[in-house]
């Protein structure tokens, strides 16, 4: 573990952004403590004198550990791979690990921000409130299906193969807010379509009990078991799942 | 120098994201083989091409036995697996730096302004909307580059050698110059005060491009299949 005593790491983040949610999953697999520090894009607080001081783009997540400051969750996990390589994000084969940058980048490209507020409250003023939800459906289910063909010869209990790696960081929290948000329905062809089965056979709830609960997940690979009932959400509206135990195996 | 040409590119010669692969392939000095895709003409959607790449975009490479599809996943491949000319710096700031602007183009700006999804906001919501959409999105993202490569621009994005954000800014900058006519040293201004403009640095950075060789041969223009194609009225 290269963790040292004190929280250097800080993470600027807001609860619901998906982008955030990459980095928070990251941060919690690799073990490393981090300072928490809310930003409500809702309330405007990304333009807060002082953290767009720090952070000119007013962008979340942002990073910083000590002097450096990293704003984009795709360049953060990058930096957080590099630099604190324990439980690799990333495998080392060529092919796979393309194939991981791939699929992030059909989320983070394709999908997201077809969804992100500006757009949103685009399509909400041009064409009409009852467009927004049809809007973000469509570009979902196009990126979904583009998921799908993509993953069809690779994907394991996780979506490129037995190892959670970095394409799940992008994906999970993707189809958390399609699902919460978006009113996307995961059930349909359950048994043929392999983000649904990835859902539902439980692969991405241990990540998602990290991601509600610091506490518990700050060293998530040295715990054995995790049971999601014990895992306290971080905010109230946020209970996702009906409480069940999950067992959680010992990531090392 | 890679003397046999056992990468092949396919790609199409107007494709932004075709240009930052064959940008950087010219940089590192790596040979390929150049295989046509005509989006105009449907050609991604063939049984051959879908074998390679099921989600029909282009550029797909291919190396021996490797197959990389999204300009990204292969740019950090080339980076990889063939070193030589790097594309990243190796200080973790600068390097953070360049993923970000090679992510806010490519996630940020490049794909909200495609010409598909502007005919999309055109019939949803009228004609020019289309249009007035994607300079939205070009000036909210170049007003955003600005301000991360304040500190670090000189020649080119983030200092004195081209490094991977350059190979997103620089197609993406064109493309939009050309296809919106946007005077880039002008743009968003009343005056025409050329040393005034809306993006001093992207302006700068753009014009040191136009003399880099590596940038002209990879350009729409210089390609094979350039012939073929009439950019849209």
């Amino acid at each position: 573990m290269a963790e040292s005593g004190e929280s250097k790491l800080k993470l600027y983040s807001y609860w619901r952004s998906s982008c955030s949610q990459r980095v928070r999953i990251a941060l919690n697999l690799k073990g490393l403590d981090y300072e928490y520090i809310p930003v409500n894009l809702l309330k405007g607080e990304q333009k807060n004198p002082d953290f767009l001081k720090l952070n000119p783009l007013g962008y979340v997540p942002a990073l910083v550990d000590g002097e450096i400051v990293i704003a984009d969750s795709f360049a953060i996990l990058m930096y957080l791979e590099e630099k604190y390589p324990q439980h690799p994000l990333l495998p080392s084969d060529l092919q796979k690990k393309a194939l991981n940058h791939q699929a992030s980048n059909v989320v983070c490209s394709n999908i997201q921000p077809l969804q992100n507020l500006a757009v949103l409250n685009f399509i909400k003023e041009k064409v009409g409130p009852d467009e927004v939800i049809p809007w973000v459906q469509s570009h979902i289910n196009k990126g979904f299906a583009a998921l799908e063909k993509l993953l069809k010869d690779c994907a394991g209990k996780y979506a490129t193969g037995d190892e959670v790696s970095m394409a799940d960081l992008f994906i999970e929290p993707q189809i958390l807010g399609a699902i919460k948000r978006f009113n996307i329905d995961m059930n349909i062809r359950f048994n043929e379509n392999i983000l649904s089965s990835l859902f539902y056979r439980g692969c991405m709830k241990h990540i998602v009990s990290c991601q509600h609960s610091r506490m518990l997940c700050q060293k998530i690979s040295q715990m054995p078991h995790l049971h999601l009932s014990l895992a306290e959400p971080v905010h109230p509206e946020d209970q996702i799942f009906p409480s069940e135990n999950i067992n959680i195996k010992n990531n090392q | 120098m890679n003397s046999s040409s056992k990468l092949v590119l396919y790609n199409f010669s107007h494709s932004s994201c075709s240009w930052r692969v064959r940008f950087a392939l010219k940089l590192k000095g790596l040979d390929y083989e150049y295989k046509a895709v005509n989006l105009v003409k449907g050609e991604q959607f063939s049984r051959e091409f879908e074998q390679l790449n099921p989600l029909h975009y282009v550029p797909v490479l291919v190396d021996g036995d490797v197959v990389v599809s999204d300009s990204l996943a292969i740019l950090l491949y080339l980076e990889e697996k063939y070193p030589q000319r790097a594309l990243l710096p190796d200080d973790h700031q600068r390097k953070a730096l360049n993923l970000q602007v090679a992510s806010i183009v490519c996630s940020s700006i490049q794909p909200l302004h495609m010409v598909t999804l502007a005919k999309r906001i055109e019939e949803k919501v009228g004609p020019e909307e289309g249009i007035l959409w994607a300079l939205s999105i070009i000036e909210k993202g170049f007003y955003a580059l600005e301000k991360l490569l304040k500190d670090f621009a000189t020649r080119f994005a983030t200092g004195e050698e081209l490094y991977m954000a350059d190979m997103f800014l620089a197609p993406e900058i064109d493309t939009v110059a050309k296809r919106f006519n946007i005077d880039m040293l002008v743009y968003g201004l009343e005056s025409c005060d050329r040393d005034r403009s809306a993006y001093p640095i992207l302006s700068r950075v753009y014009e040191a491009y136009k003399t880099v060789p590596e940038f002209l041969a990879a350009s729409p223009e210089a390609q094979p299949d350039a012939v073929f194609f009439t950019p849209p009225a």
